[in-house]
């Protein structure tokens, strides 16, 4: 190789073609959508993020910090949001818990910003260096109050690339912080990842005001619900507050004005859902029975379809890639034409109540779950199938 | 005539606090008026463009100061006020962010994050309003109260020991640190001004009266009765041990500038640096 050294917008993006683990896939796809600023605490399965991105953020103008606690990360990357920059966390379930009040902040304030949740086993310290899957609705409710999320869950090391910087370009479109749900499985596991030229990836970039300052209403949203960010230091004299706000961004404490606010920030997501929800459909055309599954499970899921066809079985598998917003009149559909919905997850069913509840009886859900530690074996998936569809 | 009339009360601040944001919710006897209005005066004597000042907040009645400040301003969450203003200072080394929060806010919840804040000489300004108490929640104890104190949650008396602000903020490497009560607006200001300039992490202490909450349970009815007992109790010292400036229920009131450290690297200064070592590293291999 040679001594040359290269310029700062050359190393942002590294193309090429790689043998690399998830987590370091995941900073990379941060850095292609460009995030320059990490805030972060360390925690298995999750801390390769921070590691990596300490030492390839001051490569690109960017900055890393290691904070004294997951609170602290948070919020910093809110503080570094409002400063014009793209910005990070890394954590594990134990660290998410802990940011879950600054998540509500992020959304109230409509703070664009990515968190990386690799999953381990919980509660508690639960399984630190072991998989699971069992940060799916907290991610969906663990901030007080009622909000809308975007959580995405990629099943291999590309998609830890690829979709982190589909999460950051949904934070900047949508203006919130958005979740990638990994699991120590995919963050420590290394297989092929492509990173493309710079020109080939699809970067959004949040809205700015074009209106004058004077004029200018901070939280007045454009039809797609989603207000222009005017961020410090641009003369907006930026306004905001985790208190009710008014489209001034002024705190007023009344029904009327949180009616208004929280129905438009449930919206922004909801009435964008077609845009959002990511979805993969594998061998449906034809299954009498399908899976649903998402993440690492979804890997285990294909290798049952393959043993369970080679006995005349006819399954499929609908992946969820977007976990929330709830993918459920895909799913309803899919309820329609199959009679049996067997949904693989490493927790005790939270997604299970999800497909319960879009099916409105009209499909039998099967959950096949573990609680952590451990992934599906296809044998284990195809059993639980026979098992029940006798 | 209207017009006239408005003009004729318009205060030459003004331009400085939020259009229709005024009357405040501040109590009459509230020290936090003046004290925002001495942040002011001292933000528009510092000579910073007002587009590079960021005013960042927590949550308490101090906390709500930021939303009233016609600069860029971030309330936050209870005790969060320092890491976001670390977050937002790392993006622009010219940027001047002022937090401005209470003592509960900073020393309780928030303490984790004002030790590491002054640990890491992060070049922001941090302006404690300390009224020995939890102002907004109606007067319970804090992490400033003195023994003896009477709080809503001390009806006998607070049974811990105070920490003192100016001596913590030091010993954990905070490179500038001051105390003035609310009562010294002009040499308040002074520092204030100062603080902002300084590069690396400043910390000023207010003492602020809060007669709602504190006074009426400690024989300080009035605001102004806090105020003339600060006067009464000051002994100015600058360059005054700030190991050696607790505040006890009746001992003396040490003010003044304690500390100031120039040449101590702050954080943006090494996290520059390191940019340019990163920049003119060869470049490696996933
Ligand atoms: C996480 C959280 N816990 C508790 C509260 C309630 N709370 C609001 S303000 C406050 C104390 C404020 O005291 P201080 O910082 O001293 O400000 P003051 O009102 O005295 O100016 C508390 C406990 C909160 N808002 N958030
Ligand atoms: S409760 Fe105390 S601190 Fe709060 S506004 Fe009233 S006097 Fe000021
Ligand atoms: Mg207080």
């Amino acid at each position: 190789m040679s001594e040359t050294i290269q310029k700062e917008e050359d190393r942002t993006v590294l193309t090429g073609e790689y043998f690399t683990t998830g987590n370091l896939a995941a900073a990379e796809g941060a850095l292609a959508a460009g995030c320059k600023f990490f805030g972060g605490y360390p925690i298995t399965p999750s801390s390769e993020i921070a590691e990596h991105m300490s030492y390839r953020l001051p490569q690109v103008g960017g900055h890393f910090l290691q904070f004294e606690d997951e609170i602290a990360s948070i919020v910093s990357i809110l503080g570094a949001s409002w400063g014009g920059w793209k910005s990070m966390t890394a954590t594990s379930g134990p660290g998410y818990s802990l940011m879950l009040e600054n998540i509500g902040l992020g959304i109230m304030t409509e703070t664009p910003c990515v968190i990386v949740n690799v999953q381990r086993g919980g509660p508690s310290t639960g399984l630190p260096t072991l998989v699971g899957q069992q940060d799916i609705q907290q991610t969906r409710w663990g901030s007080h109050g009622d909000y809308e999320v975007i959580a995405l869950a990629p099943n291999s090391v590309q998609e830890c690339f690829d979709l982190t910087i589909v999460a950051f370009n949904y934070a900047e479109k949508y203006r919130l912080p958005v979740t990638l749900l990994m699991d120590e499985t995919l963050g420590h596991m290394s297989e092929k990842l492509i990173i493309p030229t710079k020109d080939e990836i699809k970067v959004i970039n949040r809205k700015k005001p074009k209106d004058d300052p004077s004029i200018h209403l901070p939280y007045k949203a454009d039809d797609d619900l989603v207000p222009p960010m005017a961020t410090a230091g641009e003369g907006y004299r930026v306004m905001t507050t985790g208190l009710t706000h008014d489209e001034r961004g002024y705190p007023v404490l009344n029904a009327e004005t949180q009616e208004k606010l929280i129905r438009r920030l449930i919206d922004k997501i909801r009435k964008n859902k077609d845009d959002i929800i990511l979805l993969e459909e594998y061998k449906l055309e034809d299954a009498e029975i399908a899976l649903i599954s998402f993440g690492i499970s979804a890997r285990a899921s294909k290798g049952a379809i393959e043993l369970a066809r080679k006995k005349g079985i006819k399954v499929g598998l609908l992946r969820l890639i977007t976990i929330w917003p709830f993918a459920d009149e895909q799913i309803e559909k899919l309820a329609e034409q199959v009679g049996n919905i067997f949904v693989v997850e490493i927790n005790a069913g939270q997604v299970t109540r999800e497909v319960q509840r879009a099916v409105k009886g009209k499909a039998e859900v099967h959950g096949v779950f573990k609680y952590g530690g451990a992934i599906h074996t296809p044998e284990e998936i195809l059993s639980e199938i026979e098992r029940r569809i006798k | 005539m209207t017009d006239k009339l408005l003009k004729a009360v318009e205060h030459p601040s003004d331009v400085f606090l939020r259009p229709g944001r005024i009357p405040h919710i501040w109590c009459p006897g509230c020290s936090l008026g003046s004290v925002t209005n001495v942040i002011i005066e001292a933000i528009k004597q510092s000579g910073i463009d007002s587009k590079k000042i960021s005013i960042i907040s927590g949550i308490g009645c101090t906390g709500r100061a930021a939303g009233y400040l016609n600069f860029d301003s971030f309330h936050t969450t209870h005790g969060r006020a320092i890491p976001f203003a670390i977050g937002l200072s790392v993006t622009d080394p010219e940027r001047k962010v002022i937090v401005i929060s209470g003592d509960g806010d900073l020393a309780s919840i928030g303490g984790n994050h004002l030790i590491h804040g002054a640990r890491r000489n992060a070049d922001i300004t941090v302006i404690c309003v300390n009224n020995f108490q939890y102002g907004m929640t109606g007067g319970q104890v804090g992490p400033t109260s003195y023994e003896g104190q009477f709080q809503t949650t001390a009806p006998y008396g607070n049974v811990e020991h105070p920490f003192d602000l100016p001596g913590l903020a030091y010993s954990c490497g905070a490179t500038f640190v001051a105390r003035w009560t609310a009562l010294d607006v002009r040499r308040m200001k002074e520092t204030i001004i100062e603080a902002i300039l300084h590069k690396g992490f400043s910390f000023v202490e207010i003492l602020g009266s809060c007669p709602t909450t504190y006074g009426r349970r400690n024989q300080l009815r009035e605001g102004l009765e806090i105020l003339e007992n600060f006067r009464k109790r000051t002994v100015l010292k600058h360059g005054a041990d700030p190991t050696k400036t607790e505040i006890s229920k009746d001992g003396p009131i040490i003010v003044g500038k304690f500390v100031e450290i120039k040449d101590k690297s702050t954080l943006t200064d090494n996290l520059l640096k390191v940019q340019r070592i990163a920049k003119a590293t060869k470049a490696r291999g996933l």
